[in-house]
Formats: C-alpha cells, structure tokens, sequence
C-alpha cells in the first residue's frame, strides 16, 4: 500500500489581484462583442431619445414616457424602464455569463492557472473585471440617454408619480439615484450570470441564465402574486426606483429591493466561488453540470426566496397583493392635486394649492361583486375637490388600469373640460392636458389605516 | 556539491473518481536534461504533466520540484512553466499582447523580454497580429515563447512539436536542445517517437498510470527485441526459403504477401544478430538484397512492446 505522504505546502508566489483584474480586462476590452455592447450602451440611447423626443407620439404605456416633450429627464427613465426588462439582464448575461465560459471554450485554463497560481485571485480577478464593464456599460446607458435627452429637450422641471413638479436639479439627482438603484438587481443578475458559467461551463445554458432568469421573473411579475413573494424576487428592485418620484419616497419596497438583490448578489457569487475552487482543471472534459447548478446554486437561491418571503411577512404590513382601495384612492386623489395645479398655471388660471383643493377619490373595482382591490383595468374613481370661494364640489371621473407592481394609469372620462383631451400651452410648446391621462403608483408596502 | 534534481517524484498516485490516472510513478529529471514522457492514449501523461505545472495535486506519493516538495495546494515554485493541451493563447489579442499580459502577471519585464522570446521562437515579424489567424504551428510555438518569458528553470511541455512543419519543428527542436544547454531542465510529452529519439536524454513510458520503463533512450531501443523488417530481394520465394532456414528468423503468416506497387516485399521478424546472419545467407544464396529497413523503428516497436500495443502477425502482414 502506497503511504501518502504530506510534505509542507509550498510557498507560491501568486499574481496579485490588481494585474489579473488588468488582464482580465484587457481580455474583456478586446472582445469585438463587448466592444459592440459598449458602443451601443454610450450611443444608441441617446439617438434614441432624442428622436423620440422629437416625434408627435409618445411611448405614453412606458413610465414617464408621456413627459419625454416636456423634459430631458423623462426620456432618461424610459430608457431605465425598457433596460430593466431586457437590456440589464442581457448585458449581464454577455458580460458576466461568458467571462469564465471563454476559458472553458478557448481551452486557457490550464494557462491561466500557471500564469496566475490562484484559483481564488482568478475569480475574484474575474468578477471585478466584469463588474466593471457592466458598470461601464450601465453608465453609459444613464449618460447617454441623459445627454440625448438634455440635448433634445432641455433641462426641465420633471413631474412625478403623484404629479408633483421636480425642479431640475432635484430631477438630476432622482435620476441619477434611480440608474444607482438598479446596479443592486443587476450585480445579482451578473452574479447569476457568474454562476451560470462556472457551473455550466461551455454550455450555451450558462450564457442564457441571467435572461432566462429575468424572463422567468418578468412572467411572475405579471402574475397577481402576494407582495411579499413579489419583494422577494430580485426583480423588483428593478421597478422599485419608481418609489422614487413620489412626495414622500416610497422607500419600503425600494430597501427592500436592494436588500434582497444584494443578497442574491452575495448567495450567487458565493455559490460560484465554492464551484469554481473545487474544479478539477485537469479534466478537460468538464462541461458543466445542471446538478451542481441546482445544489450549490438553485437551492440556496430558492431557499433566500422563502426566508425573504418569511421576514417580509413578519415584519411588514404587506398583505396580499397589495392594492387595496384605500391606497388607490389616496394615490389618485394626491396626485389628481398636484396635475390640478399644473393644469391651472398652463391654464392661466388663479393659482390654488393642494390644500385648497382638498381632493378626494373614491374607487370601486369590477362593481360591487368584486372586491376593491388587486390590480386590474376595472378599476372606476370618482375624485372630487374644491375650489376656493365656490361652495360647489368639484368631480371627475378616472378609469384605473393598475398593474400587479402597483403602478397605474389614470384614464379622463369626464368632464371633457377638466380631464378630456386637448392641448395646453406649456413652456415647452403644446401640451395634451394633463390630467386627460397620468400615471401613479401604489405604494405596496404602505399600511392601510382608512377605508 | 551535489545539485537536487528538477524534479524527483516517488510513488506518486492519482486518481479522478474510480479512475486511477497515476498509480505509484517514479520519476526522476536532472538539470539540463530533456525528459520524454511517452505512453498510449489515457498513460497519465498529462496528468503527471499537469502535476508538475501545479495544476492538480497528487493524492499520493512524494513529488519535489526544484528541490522543494510540493504540498496538497495548487502550488509549484517559481521557475516551473510549460503548458498542457495545447498553449492557452487569447485568439482576440496579439502575439505582443497575449506575452505581455502573461509577463506582467508573473511580475516580469514586459517590454525587451517579450521580444526576445518573440525573436527566439521565430515569431518577431508576426508580433503584433491578432493570434486569431495564427496556424497550429505558430501557436505552439508562441505557447513556447510564453514560457520562455518567464525564463524557467524547469519547462513542461506537452506535444510542443503538434502541427509543426519540417522548418518550425527544427526551430523548437533548436530552442529546447538550447535551453537543455543552458541548464534548464525539459519534460515533454510526444506521441512521435522521431522527436523524441532527436530530443531527450532520458524516456519514460507511462501504460495505465505505471512506468513500464524509465532510463536512457539508448537502453529503451535496445528494449525492442525482435523486430519486423521489410525485405527486398532480387528473388522473393528463394529469400523465403532462406529465411525459414536461418536460426532466429521468423517469417509471419502472410509475410511474402506483403506487396508494394513496384516489387514484391518479404516480412522477417527477428534480433539484430539473426537478422545480420540472413543477410549473409542470402549473399552466400546469390539473392541481391535491394532494401533492408525495420518495418516499425525500434524506439516506436520498443514502446509498442512495452505498453501491450504489439501488433499480431496478421496487422503486421
């Protein structure tokens, strides 16, 4: 029997971190597709709002798409809203997906273990190289569309979710927290990503996780799935930046976003790292296996879905979907307020405050066989207000469309001169009135004190 | 003073699952040696090579590199470099920049020393083209180059001849047999046995993770025994006769069959001394003896012998 003997280790000299993380650059830099990718991420966004900025129709059914004719920033956040879905996802995929998938597929691991000496500097190497060309890439998604939108519109007050006015420099600074914001769901898509090709290696399925992942979860945002299994996906954080442009923040569901994004971020890479140290580089046979994808990586994953879904039911008001009437009515009528007044002042009409006008809503949902809450487009309000020195009440009728993630469209349907369609004369050029059609958003996590 | 051998390994074991790669292996290489690893398809060679580059560790046995032992962790000294499989080279990057890249991971100078290891593996003209377009050969060769970067005192090299041609091979050849020279210590792989007899000192032969032989090539030729030879005579059935009268000589089934577009060819098998008596016979015979070449070379029939891979009369004829 051969005695196994254990002589002491020796002292290997290791490349430091900073040169591989150079290297793996370089090699990441030189790459046409992520030559390509970068290209488009700082030029087509801005080509793409300037020229819709400059047509007669809007992306209305895109958040802030109605206001791209009234400011530079709106055109930014539409670019925010269409990335979050596809490109985030798909960058992440091409960036972070292939970085250890290439070595599989050029045969250069063997190679690169000589020349650095340390799995564990490789990964690491590895991951900051693709995060940072997926921050480039982000950044030039928020700079270009800003810069596009800037240039073709201007630099105007930006108006929320609640209809309430941003000046420029707070609509900048909203902005630019929201692309901030979605960094978290994208480090745990690319940490996905990541984990997909060490555990996959040169298998296309590796490539694909982070998009098959995002359209999984895109398919389960759709659903009317309970707000707290809602909080619990990554993909939230990716619509919680909304929150954002409301008086005051919707910030619940936004931490909460955050939070469980950077805990995917943290649970995926880990899982990669133990995947990718405990590789055999010598078998050149390796192609992955779907049963390490699901022991090391699914499982933990799913496992962070139930604890995330626990912890936001124990300690968050959030219950069922959570639209309740209360919270549509409340929403409707603050920001029926706010569009009020910028409909007065476009109007030339005797400005009135929000105080004045203390409007209210009442909603129903589908009549009275259903019950008043859920999204859905059967969604009926009536809002009232005052004006002051008139004793009469003011009314107005909206038709909701609200989605599962709590944002809504408010739809005029009378009377045609308060909440009908025609033009307004703003300082940017002509207008449809504001409050024909709006956009709001719920908040799913706020308690519901009235009814 | 007495120097420690580049590499000393004993009993050394490795296994992948039920699979043992490596079962108890010897093997010794000193300084300024070529070493020659040869064995069949799945011998262990490329995980003894992938032992030595620090790329797998052993689950037994001693193994000392450059006089220090190597441990349970991915790690070999400084001074050890090569390849396995193939150079991993980076297809979206230049000659230049794949020698660069890898010389500032190790810490070395990337400007002159890139480009004498460019100049000495003959690439220098190609520098800077992307290694995209590169043939098998200049790759190999560039695999080479990265190596040399890190002026190594122990080279590993797997197949460094693979799709090479006459000219690019007596390069490498030259580069090693150089460094060989210098004091550096090579270990290669090859499944050409010509290479081999031109380059190393010393061969070992791997069959199912043991050494069935390991020493001088000299000694590995002499390790063939009998051999088949191909035999031209001016009169095919009276060499026959002869050769079934001469003591030593065999004549395989079907050996006078062997044909050839312009003469008919006789197969013997026998020793080097049985064989030099049947020619003397077929003089005495009056039978012109036109071609006399083994029919196999007798390191390739010594290393067929020697893993199991003889072929029976019937693939010989």
């Amino acid at each position: 029997m051969t005695t196994t003997v254990t002589p002491p280790a020796v002292e290997a000299r290791p490349a430091p971190v900073l040169r591989g993380y150079r290297f793996e650059l370089v090699k990441l830099l030189s790459q046409w597709r992520i030559r390509v990718l970068l290209l488009a991420c700082w030029i087509a966004p801005a080509g793409f709002v300037a020229a819709v900025s400059l047509q007669s129709v809007l992306p209305a059914d895109t958040v802030f798409g109605r206001w791209m004719h009234a400011t530079g920033w709106a055109g930014s956040l539409v670019v925010l809203d269409f990335s979050r879905s596809w490109a985030l996802p798909l960058l992440t995929a091409l960036v972070a997906g292939d970085v250890f998938a290439a070595e599989d597929r050029l045969g250069t691991w063997r190679h690169l273990l000589v020349a650095v000496r340390s799995p564990r500097r490789i990964f690491v190497s590895k991951g900051l190289a693709s995060l940072t060309v997926l921050l480039l890439l982000v950044a030039g998604l928020a700079g270009s569309s800003i810069a596009g939108g800037l240039a073709a519109v201007g630099n105007h007050p930006l108006v929320g979710l609640d209809g309430h006015l941003l000046a420029p420099a707070d609509a900048a600074g909203t902005v630019l927290l929201s692309w901030a914001c979605v960094l978290a769901p994208t480090l745990a898509f690319a940490a996905i990503g990541l984990l997909g090709s060490v555990a996959l290696g040169r298998s296309t399925m590796g490539l694909l996780m982070p998009a098959l992942l995002a359209f999984a979860l895109q398919l389960a945002q759709l659903l009317p799935l309970p707000v707290a299994v809602r909080l619990a996906l990554p993909s939230h954080a990716f619509l919680a930046w909304r929150g954002l442009f409301t008086g005051p923040a919707q910030t619940g569901p936004l931490f909460i976003g955050l939070a469980v994004s950077l805990a995917w971020a943290v649970v995926a890479t880990v899982a990669a790292y133990h995947l990718f140290l405990r590789r055999d580089f010598t078998d050149l046979t390796y192609d992955g296996s779907g049963r390490r994808v699901l022991v090391a990586g699914a499982l933990p994953l799913a496992a962070l879905v139930l604890l995330t879904f626990a912890v936001v039911t124990a300690t968050t008001p959030a219950k069922g979907s959570g639209i309740e009437r209360a919270k549509v009515e409340g929403s409707l009528a603050t920001a029926y307020a706010h569009l009020y007044r910028m409909q007065t002042r476009e109007l030339h009409r005797p400005d009135v405050t929000e105080a004045q006008l203390r409007a209210t809503a009442s909603c129903d949902k589908g009549g009275s066989r259903v019950a008043d809450q859920g999204p859905g487009n059967d969604w009926r309000c009536v809002v009232s207000w005052h004006l002051p020195g008139a004793t009469a009440v003011g009314t107005a009728i909206y038709q909701l469309d609200v989605t599962a993630d709590g944002r809504y469209v408010a739809d005029g349907d009378g009377p045609k001169e308060v909440n009908g369609y025609f033009q307004v004369r703003t300082s940017t050029g002509d207008a449809p009135n504001p409050l024909w059609q709006f956009d709001g958003n719920v908040d799913l996590l706020a308690s519901t004190s009235k009814d | 003073m007495h120097e420690s051998p580049a590499v000393r390994g004993r009993r050394i074991k490795k296994s992948f699952g039920d699979v043992v790669a490596l079962d108890g292996v010897d093997l010794d290489v000193a300084a300024g040696q070529v070493h020659g690893l040869v064995g069949p398809n799945g011998a262990g060679k490329t995980t003894l090579l992938g032992l030595l580059l620090g790329l797998a560790v052993a689950d037994g046995g001693e193994l000392e590199i450059l006089g220090t032992p190597v441990g349970r962790t991915l790690a070999v000294p400084d001074g050890v470099a090569g390849f396995v499989d193939g150079p991993g080279l980076y297809p979206s990057l230049t000659a230049r920049q794949n020698l660069s890249a890898l010389a500032s991971l190790r810490g070395y100078d990337a400007g002159r020393g890139v480009d004498d290891a460019l100049e000495q593996v003959g690439l220098t003209d190609v520098a800077d083209d992307r290694i995209r377009g590169f043939s098998l050969g200049m790759r190999q060769r560039l695999g080479l180059a990265a190596a040399l970067l890190t002026r190594p005192r122990l080279l590993v090299l797997d197949e460094p001849a693979n799709g090479l041609d006459p000219a690019g091979k007596h390069h490498v050849h030259r580069v090693i047999t150089g460094l060989a020279a210098d004091g550096v210590a090579v270990v290669l792989s090859s499944h050409r046995m010509d290479d081999l007899a031109a380059l190393c000192s010393e061969v070992t032969v791997l069959a199912t993770g043991r050494v069935v032989f390991s020493g001088p090539v000299t000694k590995l030729a002499a390790e063939s025994g009998a051999l088949d030879y191909r035999l031209l005579t001016s009169d095919t059935a009276a060499a026959r006769r002869v050769a079934l009268d001469t003591p030593g000589i065999r004549v395989p089934s079907g050996g006078d069959r062997v044909q050839r577009p312009d003469a008919d060819v006789l197969v013997v098998r026998g020793a080097v001394p049985a064989v030099e008596e049947l020619v003397v016979r077929l003089v005495r015979a009056e039978v012109a003896v036109r071609e006399l070449a083994p029919v196999v070379a007798p390191l390739e029939a010594a290393f067929l012998a020697l893993t199991g891979a003889v072929p029976t009369d019937e693939e010989v004829s």
